[in-house]
C-alpha cells in the first residue's frame, strides 16, 4: 500500500455503531462504481462481518476501502486491519464453523465467499490483516 | 434507534429500519419479549424489509427473538427479507433455521392467523 491517495475512505472501529457506518460507507462506495444491488450487499455484509471480527476479537482497528481501476473494471479493496491477539492457526479460522470469540460462529470462510479475492495475513501478539476485492460484474 | 412496535390485536408488528447497531438489534429482542408478555400476544411479525444487511450477529438475534417467543407460546414470523439479502446470508452461511418466514406483511399475517385457526 503506497501512501494513501484522497480516495481512500477509513473508519475507525472501536463500537457496534461503526460497525454500521462501515458497512454504509461501503455500500455507497458500491453504488458509486456502478455494483449491481447484489454485489453492493455483498460488499456491504462482507465489511460488517470484519468489522464485527475486530470489535470481537481487538476491540479496535480499522476499515478502510478504495476503488479500484484495472483493465476496465472497477472493483473495490476493503482492509480490515487490527493491532489485536492474531490468529494462532490461520487454516483452522478459514474452516466453517470456527470461532473462539463465541459471538461469531462464522466469520471469514463466510467473508470469503461474499467476495473475489481474499487474503489474510496475521501474526500472534501483532495482529491481523485481512485484504478483500470485490470485482465489479 | 428505537425500532417502533405496533400492537395489532393479538399481534406484535415490529418494522425493523435500515441502520440498526447490535444494541438497537438488543433493545429490540428485550422490548419484543416484554411486551409479548405484557399483552399476552400470540403472534409476532418482524418486518426486515428496510434492511439492507443482515449479518451473523443480525441474523443470530432475530433467531433469538423467535426462540424465546415461542417460549411464551406465541409465534413469530420474520417478512420481507430483501432478495439480496437473502443472497448474501446463504453466501454467509447463515440461516435462520426454525424461524418461520413469509414474503410481506400481509403473508406473514395470514401465516399467523392460519397457525392459530387451527389450534383453536
Amino acid at each position: 500500500m503506497g501512501p494513501s491517495s484522497a480516495a481512500e475512505i477509513r473508519v475507525a472501529i472501536d463500537s457496534d455503531q461503526d460497525i454500521v457506518l462501515a458497512r454504509q460507507r461501503g455500500r455507497a462506495l458500491a453504488a458509486e462504481l456502478g455494483f449491481s444491488p447484489v454485489d453492493a450487499t455483498f460488499v456491504a455484509t462482507a465489511i460488517s462481518e470484519l468489522a464485527r471480527n475486530i470489535l470481537a476479537y481487538a476491540r479496535k482497528g480499522q476499515i478502510s476501502m478504495r476503488a479500484l481501476h484495472a483493465s476496465g473494471r472497477n472493483g473495490i479493496r476493503i482492509i480490515a486491519s487490527d493491532k489485536g491477539p492474531g490468529i494462532p492457526d490461520v487454516r483452522r479460522a478459514m474452516r466453517d464453523g470456527f470461532s473462539t470469540s463465541g459471538s461469531l460462529g462464522l466469520g471469514l470462510p463466510g467473508v470469503r465467499r461474499l467476495v473475489d479475492e481474499f487474503e489474510i495475513r496475521s501474526q500472534p501478539g501483532r495482529g491481523t490483516i485481512v485484504t478483500v476485492t470485490k470485482w465489479r460484474q | 434507534m428505537e425500532v417502533p412496535i405496533l400492537k395489532q390485536g393479538e399481534y406484535l408488528i415490529a418494522t425493523f429500519q435500515a441502520a440498526l447497531s447490535d444494541a438497537d438489534l438488543e433493545n429490540l429482542r428485550r422490548a419484543l419479549v416484554h411486551q409479548v408478555v405484557r399483552f399476552r400476544s400470540r403472534g409476532v411479525i418482524v418486518d426486515v424489509t428496510a434492511m439492507d444487511v443482515m449479518d451473523s450477529f443480525a441474523s443470530r438475534t432475530l433467531r433469538e427473538i423467535a426462540h424465546m417467543i415461542r417460549l411464551r407460546g406465541a409465534e413469530t414470523v420474520i417478512v420481507g427479507i430483501q432478495p439480496e439479502v437473502a443472497f448474501a446470508m446463504v453466501q454467509l452461511g447463515l440461516t435462520l433455521e426454525g424461524v418461520a418466514t413469509a414474503l410481506d406483511l400481509e403473508e406473514g399475517l395470514a401465516y399467523l392467523i392460519e397457525k392459530f385457526k387451527n389450534m383453536d
